[in-house]
């Protein structure tokens, strides 16, 4: 087996060493009623030849880009990924290292996260951002405790009604089995949040709004922060696609205490679901009260600059039963991506590529509009927007299934009063001819 | 880290066996860590301190210390009134280590009772405690 | 000594991100636009991050240099305890890498995302059968957010049984995340000693269970490297006041095809995919923590759950008494799709795998309690641990010796952890290592207790081979400075 480099001869001179006979006499501190009674029932190994088929075969059974042309996004996007990202992440070095527990061996995984965590600042426009949660859910959910935390007081946590609904999922389940209450924000019309109700909540410790929410539309995080901040609560600013700060407003520059979400977008694959990558920031008041692993910059002994996980008496492995999350393998690794491809679009790329997705998405809906479709909200969106198809579409949507096309996500099982609507996700990936092709389909 | 002899603990002040010292000041009592407390914990690099006018009882915890790989949490030597904290330890924490007794005091506390400082152990009370503490 | 492993070399500076590049370049292929630009409300328009603009080149070579100064498991043997740092099969990665895979959106209809799912059920039922556990869910992105789960499983467990339990067992030797991950649900942890030979009492438990304790959570093997021989007993224990069991299964490497943690009492545990079973740690993460719980916990399990049916697998959310989700979609897939490719590649040599890494630690054992001091002189599993006693009197802590060896190329083993065990130095080689490098291991620890007593200034003043000394890790907390 080419992963066991020891032969028989190395077996048997080190069970001697050992003063043992065989392997199973090493497990002689295992007493008799706690071994297994039946053998491992697993199927036969396979060569790797197997197995690239075997895998090969499960994979074909997937609808994938380039043969599917797949209108979704939803906390999921399809971006570009530059092959030069994908060669660097084959760097053993980065891959196969542990959590950098020590320094002098570990810098160029701590510089990278130093680099990671001030390209996230600045593109979230916040002051400290850490080195990742898992993934946008549960950063969200960790944003609700720190500010529980910071507002020690307080028993009620609002969330918009147009938070993606898998988020909202996560929340509640995280708090549970708390003594903490969620309170629901309906939407407008215009398909953003009613901030309205905030005014009444008792007891409140933190807001969050998500832009662009799971409609595509574009919030006002600036009147959902003053109504937060007048209750001397905090206000969470979420977000499952990253990339629209490239041309939107970021969330920094409207107030918010935490700004946390979904980093996919960043040249991470969208891999069924995950590795995702969370992410979050916070105002610099904030930082001792932040989860997850931070890098800070400091010197050695030389005077020399280098890189060193800091304010470690937060986590768990010190704090305990009183940290402030319990997170300790975070996702290292696709915060290395996200660096790499922030790395490589750059400031300039990065506007581009924004204004492109937008573009692209608007293009569709003024094609669909011209075919009369209907959209959902007339609010600003940026790479996803909601439209009600004619009734009977529904028959259209599974043809078009066969047809290689996934015409964007029915909504009916997240919001039952919206019967018929769908939310079509339109990134760079997708070209005209693409996108012509889809209007004629569905209005054929 | 020091031997206890190496250490210094002033018969002026009264000490908790949370490390805790407490020494009665025109009326009011100031609240530090000895300086066993400060040697086992090492540099310190931040303190959190309460809000002037939270009041604790007795055994409360007040507040916390924190060294690069540690966190301790600092307790009440007797209930009272917070009346000043030492924001020097703000940008300067290290005078916790450096001047335990003096200029790295933390808290100053108007006591609600004052015979709880009768309660607290003298120095060499104090000094046979630590001794018998295993290392 | 015949060899050492580590030597110095050629390694470049190379400045921060924004202290390079010129603006203007760009590193990115921007696709072709063939639409116009569509106008946006002034009140939304930003201008963008500032990041700088660097050419492809700037970018690769960036991070090449950046990668030079890094450890990892495919540098050279990385003796972590408890993490289980074994060889990543490469071929695993090509796996994962299937466009099928990687460039598969999680809300796909069933209809299209079968082999995913059907992967994904596999898995579930490969991992029964190891743990000997009768469900599976696949969605906590790591260890401490399975922990998390199985904790909230337990909670809502005993709610439905009309049972209020505020606190929780937890023993002396257990990782942080334990009582953190407790803690998150409302269980206070309650401390429990192990006893002087490093494994827990059955009368120990006995004493503090009653009917307020929600459970134990319990490691097994626990972190000295010992085997809880009194896990049956315990359970029973626990059991006979409503409680369940949990085990945290971080140290899974020593026991597959030894134990089935069903049948010991286990009600609960979870899997670290990134330890046992061989996928990257990436610098910290991801990892995958799956849950494997009993029968009569499986309605409480994490949705939505893999279903077969007739015409394949789908995903399905109706189980009503499901503790809810813990993760936007399904968990660290990718993740998954490397543990699997593992399994498939090991089948039954998974056992062996086991075997060879106790015999390894046993060996390591052996050969060094003569130079460091072993707090437990009994057989280890698959890690051992020492101390820095033996070398208190040349006022070398564990510390010194775990720098020192970075100098000799060894990536330093686990140190101060347990806690229970004061300057602990725990060393767990995983049943990857070569004999060759086991011994190059053990002769270069034994060549630093030499120096201990001989050149002690050497040991201080270590690392100096690496790029950069010892960090003011003070300085770095006083002041810290976490964003360029």
């Amino acid at each position: 087996m080419r992963y066991f480099p020891h032969t028989d001869e190395d077996i048997a001179a080190m069970l001697k060493l050992v003063g043992v006979g065989t392997l199973e006499d090493l497990f002689s501190t295992i007493p008799e009623d706690c071994r297994r009674k039946k053998a491992l029932s697993l199927p036969e190994a396979m060569t790797e030849w197997d197995l690239n088929r075997h895998m090969r075969a499960l994979s074909l059974d997937m609808a994938a880009y380039p043969e599917y042309k797949v209108y979704l996004g939803a906390g999921s996007y399809e971006h570009y990924i530059p092959a030069a990202v994908s060669y660097l992440l084959e760097r053993s070095e980065f891959s196969t290292a542990y959590t950098p527990y020590q320094p002098e061996i570990s810098q160029g995984t701590l510089q990278a996260m130093y680099e990671y965590q001030t390209l996230v600042a600045r593109l979230l426009g916040m002051d400290v951002a850490n080195a990742s949660m898992y993934d946008g859910a549960s950063a969200l959910a960790e944003a609700f405790k720190m500010s529980f935390n910071i507002k020690r007081k307080r028993k009620t946590l609002a969330i918009s009604g147009v938070v993606n609904p898998l988020y909202r999922s996560v929340v509640e389940t995280y708090f549970a089995p708390t003594e903490y209450r969620v309170v629901e924000l309906p939407y407008l019309q215009n398909g953003t949040t009613d901030l309205s109700g905030i005014a009444e909540i008792e007891e409140l410790a933190a807001v969050a709004v998500q832009s662009p929410n799971f409609f595509g539309c574009l919030e006002d995080l600036q009147s959902a922060g003053e109504a937060a901040h007048l209750k001397d609560a905090l206000l969470i600013a979420c977000f499952t696609e990253p990339l629209a700060y490239g041309l939107l407003r970021n969330p920094g520059s409207q107030g918010p205490d935490i700004a946390c979400g979904e980093g996919q977008s960043l040249g991470i694959p969208q891999s069924f679901g995950g590795p995702g990558l969370g992410m979050f920031a916070v105002k610099k008041d904030y930082v001792r009260k932040m989860p997850g692993r931070l890098v800070g910059r400091t010197k050695d002994l030389d005077g020399k600059d280098g890189f060193v996980l800091t304010l470690a008496t937060r986590e768990q492995h010190i704090r305990r039963e009183k940290a402030t999350s319990n997170i300790c393998s975070n996702q290292g690794l696709c915060a290395l991506t996200a660096a790499m491809y922030m790395a490589s679009v750059g400031g300039k790329g990065i506007r581009d590529l924004a204004g492109l997705n937008r573009d692209k998405a608007e293009y569709l809906k003024e094609r669909l509009r011209e075919a009369g479709v209907k959209m959902a909200f007339e609010t600003p969106t940026f790479n996803e927007f909601v439209v009600q198809f004619p009734k009977g579409l529904e028959a259209k949507y599974e043809e078009l299934l066969g047809k290689k096309i996934v015409a964007g996500l029915p909504l009916v099982p997240y919001y039952p009063e919206l019967a018929h609507h769908y939310l079509l996700c339109v990134t760079e990936t997708k070209t005209r001819d693409d996108l012509d092709a889809l209007v004629a389909e569905i209005t054929s | 880290m020091k031997e206890i002899t190496e250490l210094s603990f002033p018969e002026d002040v009264r000490y908790t066996k949370d490390h805790e010292w407490g020494k009665s000041v025109d009326g009011k009592v100031k609240v530090g860590i000895s300086d066993y407390a400060q040697d086992q914990l090492g540099e310190i690099v931040f303190v959190e301190l309460p809000e002037v006018g939270a009041a604790f009882e007795k055994g409360d915890e007040f507040g916390t210390l924190e060294s690069v790989k540690a966190v301790s949490e600092l307790y009440m030597p007797v209930g009272g009134e917070v009346v000043g904290v030492n924001s020097q330890l703000e940008d300067s924490p290290e005078l916790v280590n450096s001047d335990p007794y003096d200029g790295g005091w933390i808290i100053e506390v108007a006591a609600g009772d004052a015979s709880e400082m009768d309660g607290l152990m003298d120095k060499s009370t104090y000094v046979e405690e630590l001794k018998g503490i295993k290392p | 000594m015949k060899s050492v492993q580590g030597t110095t070399g050629l390694i470049f500076n190379e400045p921060l991100l924004w202290e390079k590049g010129k603006k203007g370049r760009c590193g990115f292929s921007l696709p072709r636009r063939d639409v116009k630009k569509y106008p946006l409300d002034k009140r939304f328009k930003g201008d963008g991050p500032d990041f700088p603009d660097l050419s492809e080149v700037d970018v690769v070579r960036h991070f090449t240099r950046l990668s030079q100064w890094n450890y990892g498991v495919d540098s050279g043997m990385y003796p972590l305890g408890s993490c289980t740092m074994k060889y990543n099969p490469k071929c695993n990665e090509k796996q994962a890498n299937l466009d099928g895979f990687a460039g598969a959106h999680p809300l796909l209809p069933s209809s299209l995302s079968q082999g995913a799912l059907g992967m994904m059920y596999e898995l579930e039922q490969l991992l029964g059968e190891i743990t000997g556990l009768d469900a599976v869910n696949l969605q906590p992105a790591a260890g401490a957010h399975g922990e998390l789960t199985a904790m909230l499983i337990f909670s809502a467990c005993h709610r439905s049984r009309g049972s209020l339990r505020s606190k929780i067992l937890i023993p002396d030797t257990a990782h942080g995340t334990n009582p953190s991950s407790s803690a998150l649900c409302g269980f206070h942890p309650v401390p429990v000693k192990s006893g002087e030979d490093g494994i827990l009492a059955p009368e120990t438990i006995a004493e503090t269970m009653d009917e307020e304790t929600a459970g134990i959570m319990i490691t097994n093997p626990n972190t000295l490297g010992l085997f809880e021989e009194n896990i049956k007993e315990i359970a029973k224990i626990v059991h006979s006041k409503g409680g369940l069991v949990y085990v945290d299964g971080a140290n899974m490497n020593a026991v597959m095809g030894m134990v089935s943690m069903g049948d010991i009492g286990v009600d609960a545990m979870h899997l670290n995919l990134h330890k046992t079973f061989s996928t990257p740690h990436g610098g910290g993460g991801p990892g995958s923590g799956p849950v494997c719980v009993a029968k009569f916990l499986e309605p409480f399990l994490p949705v939505p759950r893999i279903v077969r049916e007739e015409g394949g697998y789908t995903l399905s959310y109706d189980f009503p008494e499901t503790v809810g989700k813990l993760h936007a979609f399904y968990g660290n897939f990718g993740i998954l799709v490397r543990a699997y490719s593992y399994i498939l590649t090991m089948g039954k040599n998974l056992k062996k795998a086991s075997q060879l890494a106790v015999l390894n630690a046993n060996y390591i054992k052996e050969r060094l309690k003569d130079v460091f001091y072993l707090p437990y002189d009994r057989p280890c599993m698959h890690e051992c641990v020492f101390t820095d006693k033996k070398q208190q009197a040349a006022k070398i802590a564990t510390l010194d010796v775990a720098k020192r060896l970075m100098d000799y190329g060894f990536h330093p083993p686990t140190i101060y952890f347990p806690l229970v065990v004061h300057g602990a130095l725990m060393i767990e080689p995983t049943e990857t290592e070569s004999r060759e490098d086991i011994d190059l291991f053990i002769e270069t620890l034994k060549t630093i207790a030499g120096e201990a007593e001989e050149h002690p200034e050497r040991l201080h003043e270590a690392p100096t081979a690496p790029k950069v000394r010892r960090m003011d890790e003070t300085a770095a907390a006083r002041k810290p400075c976490l964003a360029g």
